[in-house]
This record gives structure tokens, C-alpha cells and sequence, in this order.
């Protein structure tokens, strides 16, 4: 039997292997902040083999940081990233890691959070705020409170918010949806990027482009199998001659 | 079986409560006092098949990796505690509150809840209580032949005794805020319960330490915004059939193994 049959059968699984990944996008289309998943085939040669292997392995190249769209959602804590920034959020486990997510919430201690739980980091580690009748998130992320039981006439800073830039091609995404630089490093805080109050930006996954990758999956999966199938043929047909009558 | 499958069912789901959130929105359009909620995803964790940076070679490393995504889930259905309109109702019981605080509300098994629905009444025995017949803390009674009843921007209601020229204090609404709102457990009948992530009640008279002040004659109503909730609605929509779509052209694709080997 021809060692195509292999190389077919490898490359239908790695095809299921970017059906997952196609589906695990798809399934968040409607994730506020989250950067879809790139990926790719690569070709596997074996040297040697009579036709140099070439099954392909599926492998994830890194992420798509393309924007989302803007959703204006006229509350105070919700912020969106203009321009290619990051906001700096404490790991569960601690450590520093990225995300694009800004639906921000005070929990029971004042302790400001994203919508997935995770600390959001200041100038001095994670941003607490105390109680306060008022509180406004600016430009530049610095969060300003009436404090409770003052006027309108004082008005006080308890922070900012870290927004950092980073390199798309040091990063990577890490098992938490986080995203975190290859090098383990934290970044540098840029002055640069900008906070929209009162929006979100919604995933950035493209349904449509992401369906198509998902029909053309099907489709090259079929011809795997039709290969197969072809592979199992020619050994019945070469079984035949054999057989004395 | 295939990954797949389970993904494109964690995206289905999500799709489900979202759009049982944006029901629940449309449906409470016109209840007093009602504060629209919004459910929350996040993805859910990540399969490490391949580790990014490992040694590739002695002196070499991977580029990049293969880290599996495993689908996305519903975190929470949080509430929105935007400020609704005000609507005028010229009913000397409605009061609605403008800034932040609630109206403590005691329910019969004596445990406090807090609500922003301000449409009162009062019982038999003259008591101040809240559309559902529930007492209101600290609790107020109107004598019998009161004239009329004035509510201040501060709380403090206040009735006319007949023959009286002056009107006389008969007690003090007061206000209740948490440092989360949202964390507030919503048990329904316009009512919130104090949860373990909304923190302690902080009590007060209205208009002062931030809490809001009281409007007599007003409303608040809710705070749905029509066109957004249809908006989402399409939006759920789509992403449902999509997820759907997923489902079954794995589906074909098993099929088309099973048919054709």
C-alpha cells in the first residue's frame, strides 16, 4: 500500500485540527476585545522518502491584531484602545499580561477589573479605587473620583491605567486568552495610545473570511479522504492481479 | 468526538444567553425602575499542543506553536446601572431617584433588599410601602387624615394634618449604595439582594455622600435603549447561524469519511 495513504490520512486529521481552530474564532465573534487566532499549514518533508513525505502540520502563527469594531455602549467603565495599544491587566497567578478588553467593574474592594475578573494595572500595580461619587476614566487613562462626602470642587487622581504598545511579532497568546511577550518581559508603559470611554470594541473576527477558510477546511478534507479512498482502490486492483484463478 | 463539534456548541450556547439577556431587555422595556443586563464572554482556555520557543534543535526554537483555543463562555450577566429616563407621573407616592442609591426594601422574611423603582403606596395601616406590597426601611407611616404628602430632595416626607398651616415631619426615605452595583444578585420584582461582590450597604440621607437625590412625581423607567437590543438581536443572530453552520459542515465532513471509506 502506498505511503500516501499516510500522508492523506495526517493531513485529514491536521485539516481537523483548523476546523477547531476556525470554529474556536467563529465561537468568539461576539468576545468583547478578543484577537482572533492566525494559523497556517506548514509542509513536513521527510528526507528521503521517495516523495518527500509532505503532510502538513497544522500550526498557529500568532494572532490577528487588526481592530474591532466600535461599539458605543454609553456606560462609564466601558473603554475601548484607539490605535494599536494594550491595556496592562494582572494574570490569575500574577504576572503582567495584555488584552484589548476595557469593559472595566469595580469588584466588593474597589479593586478595578475587566469583565473576565482580571486586575487591570496602574502606575504602581493593580488599580484600586477608593469610594468615591463620581469617577472618570480620561484620554490617556488617568482615573480621576469626587471622593465620598466632597464636592464637586474636589477632585482627585488615583491613577492610570497602563497602556502599553507592543510588537506584534513578540507576541504571543498564552493558554488564559492573554496575550504576553515571547521574551517574558513586561513593556514599557506609552504615553501614546488613547482610551475611548463609553465603547467597546468587539472581537475582530472576520465571520465571512473565517467561514470561507471553514468551506475550503471541508473541502480540501474531502479530497484527503477522496485520496484515501483512491489509495485503497489501487491496493485492491494490485490484490487482484495477484490472485491466480 | 471532533473538537470541532464541542467548539462551535460552547459558541451556540453563549449565543443562547445573549440572546435570552436581549429578551429579557426587550421584554422589561417599559418595567419602572429596570436596569438592562449584558452578558459577558470570554474564551475559554487554551490547549498547549505545542509549546511556542521550545528547543526546536540544540540551538534552535519554534517559532511558533500550536495552542489549541477550546471555544468561549458566558462569564456573567451583569447589570447596567445607567441612569433611565425620568419620567413625570404628578403621583405624590412615585419618587424616583436621580444619581446613584437605592430604596431599602424589607421582605417578608425580613431580610433587606434594595430596588431603584420607586412607584409606592401605602397599605391599610398607612405604611409606606413598595409596588409589591413590601414594607420600605426605615419604615414611614402616614397618619390617616393626612392632607397631603411632600417628599424632599433630601428624603424627608413630610404631611399636612388637616387645620394645620404647617406641614409636620413624619420620617426620612433613605438611600442605600454598594461600591458594585453590579455585583448586586437581581432576584427579580425589580428588587437586588447585597451579594458577596457588591460589598456592604452604605446608608444615607439622599443628596448627601454622593448618594442621589429624590424627585417627587417622577419615575425612573428603564433604561433599555430599543435599538441597540435589535441591533444585538441581529448580531446574535448571525453569530448563531454561524456557529451552526460550523456544526454541520464538520458534521459533512464526517459524514463524507464514514460514506466514503
Amino acid at each position: 500500500m502506498g505511503n500516501y495513504l499516510y500522508t492523506s490520512m495526517v493531513s485529514a486529521s491536521e485539516i481537523m485540527r483548523g476546523m477547531a481552530d476556525v470554529t474556536h474564532n467563529l465561537a468568539n465573534a461576539s468576545t468583547t476585545g478578543f484577537r482572533a487566532d492566525l494559523s497556517m499549514f506548514k509542509s513536513l518533508t521527510l528526507p528521503g522518502a521517495i516523495n518527500g513525505g509532505g503532510a502538513p502540520k497544522f500550526e498557529r502563527v500568532g494572532v490577528d491584531t487588526s481592530f474591532g469594531a466600535l461599539q458605543n455602549t454609553g456606560v462609564d467603565l466601558d473603554v475601548a484602545v484607539s490605535g494599536d495599544g494594550w491595556i496592562a491587566v494582572e494574570a490569575t497567578g500574577g504576572g503582567e499580561a495584555y488584552t484589548r478588553r476595557g469593559d472595566l467593574r469595580l469588584d466588593s474592594t474597589g479593586q478595578l477589573t475587566n469583565g473576565a475578573g482580571q486586575a487591570i494595572i496602574g502606575d504602581g500595580g493593580p488599580l484600586a479605587i477608593p469610594p468615591h461619587t463620581k469617577m472618570e476614566i480620561a484620554a490617556d487613562g488617568t482615573i480621576s473620583i469626587q471622593p465620598l462626602g466632597q464636592g464637586p470642587d474636589t477632585v482627585a487622581v488615583v491613577g492610570r491605567i497602563k497602556l502599553v504598545s507592543l510588537d506584534s511579532e513578540a507576541l504571543y497568546k498564552s493558554r488564559d486568552g492573554l496575550l504576553r511577550l515571547k521574551d517574558g518581559a513586561t513593556a514599557e508603559e506609552d504615553a501614546n495610545i488613547s482610551l475611548v470611554s463609553g465603547s467597546l470594541e468587539a472581537s475582530n473576527v472576520n465571520t465571512i473570511s473565517t467561514m470561507v477558510k471553514m468551506i475550503e477546511l471541508q473541502r480540501s478534507y474531502e479530497t484527503q479522504i477522496k485520496m484515501m479512498k483512491t489509495a485503497a482502490d489501487n491496493d485492491r486492483a494490485s490484490a487482484e492481479l495477484m490472485k491466480m484463478n | 468526538m471532533q473538537e470541532s463539534l464541542w467548539i462551535a456548541k460552547t459558541g451556540l450556547d453563549a449565543q443562547q444567553t445573549r440572546m435570552a439577556t436581549i429578551s429579557n431587555n426587550l421584554a422589561n422595556v417599559s418595567t419602572a425602575g429596570y436596569k438592562r443586563g449584558r452578558a459577558v464572554f470570554e474564551d475559554l482556555l487554551y490547549q498547549n499542543l505545542r509549546q511556542v520557543g521550545a528547543q526546536s534543535s540544540q540551538d534552535t526554537e519554534l517559532p511558533s506553536g500550536l495552542m489549541q483555543g477550546t471555544g468561549v463562555r458566558v462569564v456573567a450577566t451583569e447589570k447596567l446601572f445607567t441612569q433611565g429616563n425620568l419620567e413625570t407621573t404628578e403621583n405624590a407616592l412615585d419618587v424616583a431617584i436621580e444619581g446613584k442609591g437605592f430604596i431599602q426594601v424589607l421582605l417578608p422574611d425580613g431580610t433587606i433588599s434594595y430596588t431603584r423603582d420607586g412607584s409606592m403606596a401605602l397599605d391599610s395601616d398607612g405604611q409606606l410601602v413598595s409596588s409589591n406590597g413590601y414594607p420600605i426601611e426605615p419604615s414611614i407611616t402616614i397618619p390617616q387624615d393626612s392632607q397631603s404628602i411632600t417628599i424632599g430632595s433630601d428624603g424627608i416626607v413630610s404631611v399636612l394634618a388637616p387645620g394645620d398651616t404647617t406641614p409636620s415631619q413624619v420620617g426620612t426615605l433613605q438611600l442605600a449604595d454598594f461600591v458594585n452595583p453590579a455585583g448586586l444578585q437581581a432576584i427579580g420584582k425589580n428588587l437586588y439582594l447585597e451579594s458577596g461582590s457588591s460589598g456592604n450597604p452604605q446608608t444615607g440621607n439622599p443628596g448627601l455622600n454622593g448618594l442621589g437625590s429624590i424627585m417627587q412625581g417622577y419615575i425612573e423607567s428603564s433604561n433599555v435603549n430599543v435599538v441597540e437590543e435589535l441591533v444585538s438581536m441581529i448580531e446574535t443572530q448571525r453569530a448563531y447561524e454561524m456557529n451552526s453552520k460550523a456544526i454541520s459542515t464538520t458534521d459533512q465532513m464526517l459524514q463524507y469519511i464514514s460514506n466514503n471509506l
